[in-house]
């Protein structure tokens, strides 16, 4: 059963997605380890937690897209999601910390010293294990979007109504952990990491496995992606977008698939934060910011929505002009690109880079095969075994 | 060191403080004996010539008594001279009121500490009763009610004989009254008539009075001190609430204000603008550029800076939005999601536009006279701008109602709503009804820029902070229905006020995002929502 969903699920565009994905994953760590700095391949340690970044983004769109593009739920939440996953993982760091702090409290991480607790508070119990905070990065994401889901299809909220709620949702979630007294740090979030599962988090060589694993993760997503809307529930998530209500009528109950794809959507979501915080070092309340979450959006419309390669690439593109030009001269003028960029995507570029191409290929893809088939039919006529498969 | 020498200092002083309190003080000589006082330099005896002074009926007893509460009495320890520097810089000596031309080196201020600037404020009270400057009676009452001092009542008696201003006598009865509350030799019954004037007086500083009523007085004047503060506390909290309602009003019109036009555009053309409030920004700004062109050259005019701002606003953000509409926006209908994305996109072009003409700071708008200050209803208080926000919220709903109902304009922008094919087929040319909604929808945004400039940060940032409140209000109201919108405003506007003083500023705030996303699942389509075909289109 497994290998058949496999085989079926990726065809030739997303193997080689795969592929290329892999060999980063492995050559990109093995050249920043082995070559020596001075070499003209080797990759230094900051680009390598630059480019982990954008992996853990790449996740995340493809996370959007798999419910924008084929179930057509365009949630502008999805960063929430996003946050909490890395949240869940900053507690385990903090844990981790133990009395190495500034203040040297064994149990208490330095904000909660700083704010005269005196003792844990009951969520932040088991977050020193590693275990319990990985599975905390699947359930509170998939936990939050199951309950918000289950409200929200149930009474067939949909459009741009959901969009406006998950926003609001993200938004009320940013002014909550923005408080101290919520035990997350406040503004300042959680950060001054030391180490994870025993490994220093600023050394090159956890830099490098966090990079591979960080590939790891979005290869394991696509094919999960991959493997949903290949397979007869796909398709139902597709019709669900096009004709909701048909859908319906036909006996399908809407709200169920639409819930299954938006809670496994937030659990990938919340695996994307998780391994972006190791990378980036730092977990605050500005990823709940709305702005975040649209943001997130345009990569996969840029990349192209429905393609789950093109969300990924997005992703990887606009986020390299980010730090690009965000880093020069043109610095004051990147919010015009990215704004522009919105504007002149929605109006020229509707299906995105992946899908335009797709869309251009196609027709020449398939006069190509037919020339193909044409030839080989002519090639199989002289040899007399061809005809009746023309008369198909 | 340095600590442990002013502290035995401050002991020292202490004693020598206690020790003249207890001693009576000498009796008053002439006025002269008494302001020498300050020369020596000692807080007990700047005390009793304080008393002195105040009570000496000298026509420069004011004069020295504010002096020396701005710290502008200087005195020579040599010559027992007391001198006052005047607002003005002219110097006279405090005693015979003679001008001097200038201080000698060893003249040194005359040093006050908290007790004697309660002593100073209370006399300068008793003083002030007789002043002919009513506002200046007015406060002296009020002053003398907080510090109740005993030997003011003959003062305090003799100005309430002479008033004839009702509320300063109204002042000054409620003064006498907690003098007598706190005289120790004064009759019960009294006592009783003083506590009936000030129960009706009702406020919290007639809460704090009663509160300090001790055990020491008899038991019927504590009981009727007791029931009149549970009565003043009942009719506190009755102001309370309705100065919470106030609020709530005061925010719902904020929100009403910044939620209309989207009402308008979202409902009539299904279109989610989230350059809404970048529109509104611009409004904003263009006030700040009118009256920067009014302060530099016609600063006469500055009072009718807003008169002048709001057409202006209306015709900017109104322009822009005409061009929005025909450039992107009329090529994304029946996309609303991508329409969402081309705004959104559009906003962050409009603030950094913004930001890189005018700066990331925030901009001085200033209020035109009419528009600051308060004046007191009852125990709240009710700021000029916020009432005119509300009077002008009102307003603006009305005329827009009464366009929508009674131009021909109006009527196409109701047909389009309804059902756009059938309008379509009617001979109503829907894509320019759409130019001109977006074109009203974002004018009045402008407008809205205007007021909120008034009591918001006029910076890039403005309308940010106002977009996801906006969609929370039309959403909630309804789409399509300009009542819904209003309710939905000032619900939410009240609800949050209300939570407020309950569940601090920020969680009332997730609350209330809480309860609207709880009840869009009871009601998607909002408190108001349209009915028939056109709901599915």
């Amino acid at each position: 059963m497994t290998p058949h969903i496999l085989t079926r699920s990726l065809d030739r565009a997303a193997t080689s997605f795969i592929l290329i994905v892999a060999a980063f994953g492995v050559l990109i760590p093995l050249s920043n380890l082995l070559l020596l700095p001075g070499s003209v391949f080797h990759v230094p340690t900051y680009l390598v937690a630059l480019w982990g970044k954008y992996v853990c983004y790449a996740i995340l769109a493809l996370s959007i897209d798999l419910i924008w593009g084929y179930c057509g739920i365009l949630s502008l939440g999805h960063g929430a999601f996003f946050a909490l996953g890395g949240y869940a993982m900053g507690m385990y760091l903090m844990r981790q910390i133990g009395s190495r702090g500034v203040y040297g409290n064994p149990v208490l991480p330095d904000f909660m010293v700083f704010l005269n607790w005196d003792k844990l508070p009951w969520y932040w119990y088991g977050f020193d294990k590693f275990w319990f905070a990985a599975l905390m990065v699947l359930l509170v994401p998939g936990l939050l979007a199951f309950c918000f889901g289950w409200l929200a299809f149930r009474s067939r909220v949909t459009g741009v109504y959901l969009s406006i709620i998950t926003q609001a949702m993200t938004y009320a979630l940013l002014l909550g952990f923005f408080r101290n007294d919520f035990g997350f740090g406040g503004n300042n979030g959680l950060t001054d990491f030391k180490d994870i599962l025993g490994f220093n988090v600023q050394a090159e060589g956890t830099r490098c496995a966090l990079f591979l694993l960080s590939c790891l993760a979005l290869v394991i997503t696509f094919v999960i992606c991959r493997a949903v809307v290949t397979s007869k529930l796909g398709k139902v998530l597709i019709a669900v977008r096009d004709a909701e209500s048909r859908t319906r009528f036909l006996g399908y109950r809407v709200e169920s698939y639409k819930l299954f794809v938006f809670t496994l959507s937030a659990c990938m979501a919340g695996v994307a934060g998780a391994l972006y915080v190791p990378q980036v070092g730092i977990i605050n309340p500005s990823e709940f910011a709305p702005g975040n979450s649209i943001e997130a959006v345009i990569w996969v419309a840029v990349g192209g929505r429905g393609t789950l390669v093109g969300a990924a690439l997005g992703a990887f593109v606009v986020n390299y002009a980010k730090t690009f030009f965000t880093s020069g001269a043109l610095a004051p003028y990147w919010l015009f690109m990215l704004g522009a960029l919105f504007i002149l995507v929605t109006l020229l570029l509707p299906k995105g880079i992946v899908g335009t191409f797709n869309s251009w290929w196609e027709p020449r893809r398939v006069q190509r095969n037919s020339c193909i088939a044409a030839d080989e039919a002519s090639a199989a006529r002289e040899d007399g075994v061809g005809a009746p498969k023309m008369a198909e | 060191m340095l600590v442990h020498c002013s502290d035995r200092v401050r002991a020292l002083l202490l004693a020598v403080l206690l020790l003249t309190c207890l001693v009576v003080p000498a009796l008053a000589g002439p006025f002269e004996d008494s302001v020498a006082k300050f020369a020596n330099d000692d807080f007990s005896d700047t005390e009793a010539a304080i008393g002195e002074v105040a009570s000496s009926g000298n026509p420069l007893a004011s004069t020295i008594l504010s002096a020396l509460q701005d710290g502008r009495l200087s005195a020579d320890p040599d010559t027992k001279k007391i001198f006052v520097t005047r607002s003005d810089g002219k110097i006279i000596d405090a005693a015979t009121g003679a001008a001097v031309d200038k201080l000698s080196d060893n003249v040194a201020d005359v040093r006050v500490n908290n007790r004697l600037r309660r002593a100073i404020e209370a006399a300068l009270g008793g003083l002030t009763l007789l002043s002919s400057d009513p506002a200046k009676r007015l406060a002296a009452a009020q002053s003398v009610f907080k510090s109740h001092e005993e030997n003011l009542l003959p003062t305090v008696e003799s100005a309430l004989a002479k008033e004839t201003n009702k509320s300063i006598k109204q002042a000054l009865a409620e003064a006498r009254a907690a003098i007598i509350l706190f005289k120790s030799d004064a009759s019960d019954s009294d006592k009783l008539d003083a506590i009936a004037v000030i129960k009706a007086r009702g406020d919290q500083e007639a809460l704090a009075l009663l509160n300090d009523v001790g055990t020491d007085q008899p038991a019927l004047v504590t009981k009727a001190a007791s029931s009149a503060i549970s009565s003043i506390q009942s009719n506190l909290a009755m102001w309370s609430m309705v100065q919470n309602a106030w609020y709530g009003l005061s925010l719902g019109s904020v929100l009403l204000l910044a939620a209309i036009g989207l009402a308008i555009t979202f409902g009539v053309m299904g279109v989610i603008n989230m350059a809404h409030g970048e529109m509104v920004m611009l409004g904003a700004y263009t006030t700040f550029v009118v009256q920067e062109m009014i302060r530099t050259r016609y600063p006469a005019l500055f009072d009718y800076s807003l008169l002048i701002a709001v057409p202006l606003a209306f015709l900017v953000a109104g322009a822009i939005g005409v061009v929005i509409e025909r450039t992107i926006i009329r090529f994304l209908y029946g996309r609303p999601l991508e329409t969402l994305l081309a705004t959104w996109g559009l906003s962050l072009v409009l603030q950094q536009a913004v930001r890189t003409m005018f700066g990331p700071t925030n901009r001085e708008v200033g209020n035109p006279s009419w528009m600051s200050g308060a004046f007191e209803l009852g125990q709240i208080t009710i700021t000029y701008n916020r009432l005119w926000i509300l009077c002008f919220t009102l307003a603006v709903f009305a005329i827009l109602l009464a366009m929508l109902r009674y131009t021909a304009l109006g009527l196409e922008m109701r047909a389009v709503t309804q059902n756009r094919r059938m309008a379509a087929s009617m001979g109503i040319a829907t894509s320019r009804v759409d130019a001109l909604t977006f074109g009203l929808g974002s004018g009045i945004a402008g407008i809205a820029g205007v007021a909120l400039s008034q009591i918001d940060n006029v910076s890039p940032n403005l309308g940010q902070s106002y977009i996801i409140d906006s969609f929370m209000v039309v959403v909630f109201g309804g789409v399509g229905n300009l009542w819904g919108t209003l309710v939905g405003a000032f619900t939410l506007g009240i609800a949050n006020k209300f939570l407020e003083p309950v569940a601090g500023a920020v969680l009332g705030k997730i609350a209330i995002l809480v309860l609207i996303i709880l009840f869009i699942q009871k009601r998607p389509r909002g408190l108001f929502a349209l009915k028939g075909r056109a709901v599915e289109a």
